[in-house]
């Protein structure tokens, strides 16, 4: 039953992103992209990490794609008159399709290490995800947490000048 | 509960559509969103491998890689509004100031 509905929704996954990439209208892709975004917080679901499930649906399908669905309104952007030339295509096709045969190959050679860490689904019942990670946030990630403030700080400053001073 | 290696495999897929995507498109905001697809493709991964060695480490660096990504999207959006301001147009092959 659980592989039925897995492969269900890697199905609709996978031809939606191949719809973001073919779709001509950009609006269309965005909307692609979307659904690409609540499969795979269903899979966060199927992983038991239900906060980062939550997280996937607030921060990109809601936020970061409407930021892009605003500007793509705003700049007014018209649909793709023609694609690039059929060498850049091929090329391109090439070497995504080389990548993916390339990590399938990894895949099926390497084997799977015995480390196990202590975390298991039990613990996430009783102690809570989000618990879980806030104390690894909070503890051995404390410095990467605060840099990631200091990124954040430099995004803000850099789109206000971007958009406040005449390039 | 699944093999982890369906997850890894889709995984691929995904990152390898983001890749032809960047590759082969003109507009800008459309390479874009790929891009914001190769970067969900391992945040599949980080969850994937998190649940099958039970460490919740590679769940905190999905956060990161999820404030990397609103950052890049403020910084990269700004950046193609002030383009298109100048050349009304966001086509990648337009971003010629630089060549020789």
């Amino acid at each position: 039953m659980e592989s039925i509905f897995f492969l269900v929704v890697a199905a609709v996954a996978v031809i939606s992103s191949i719809l973001v990439v073919t779709c001509k209208n950009p609006i269309n892709s965005a909307l692609s992209l979307v659904m690409t975004f609540f499969c795979l917080a269903t899979f966060y679901v199927m992983l038991d990490a239900p906060f980062m499930a939550a997280t996937q649906v607030i921060v990109y399908a809601g936020a970061i794609m409407v930021l892009i669905i605003f500007v793509i309104m705003l700049l007014n952007v018209r649909a793709e008159s023609g694609k690039r030339g059929s060498h850049a295509v091929f090329a391109g096709s090439v070497l995504g399709l080389f990548a993916l045969f390339q990590t399938v190959w990894f895949l099926s050679k390497g084997s799977m290490t015995g480390a196990t860490g202590t975390m298991d689904k039990a613990q996430i019942i009783s102690v809570g995800h989000v618990e879980l990670i806030g104390k690894a946030l909070f503890t051995d990630f404390l410095l990467p947490f605060e840099i990631t403030s200091v990124l954040l700080l430099a995004a803000i400053v850099g789109a206000v000048i971007l958009a406040k001073k005449k390039i | 509960m699944l093999a982890i290696e369906n997850y890894l495999i889709l995984s691929a897929i995904l990152f390898s559509i983001g890749t032809i995507g960047v590759l082969t498109r003109r507009n800008a905001i459309v390479i874009f969103m790929c891009i914001e697809m190769m970067l969900n493709a391992v945040n599949l991964t980080f969850i994937a491998f998190s649940r099958h060695l039970g460490n919740i480490d590679g769940q905190v660096f999905v956060f990161f890689v999820m404030t990397v990504a609103a950052a890049e999207a403020a910084v990269g959006l700004a950046l193609m509004i002030a383009f298109f301001k100048n050349r009304e147009s966001i086509d990648v092959e337009d971003i010629n100031l630089m060549k020789l």
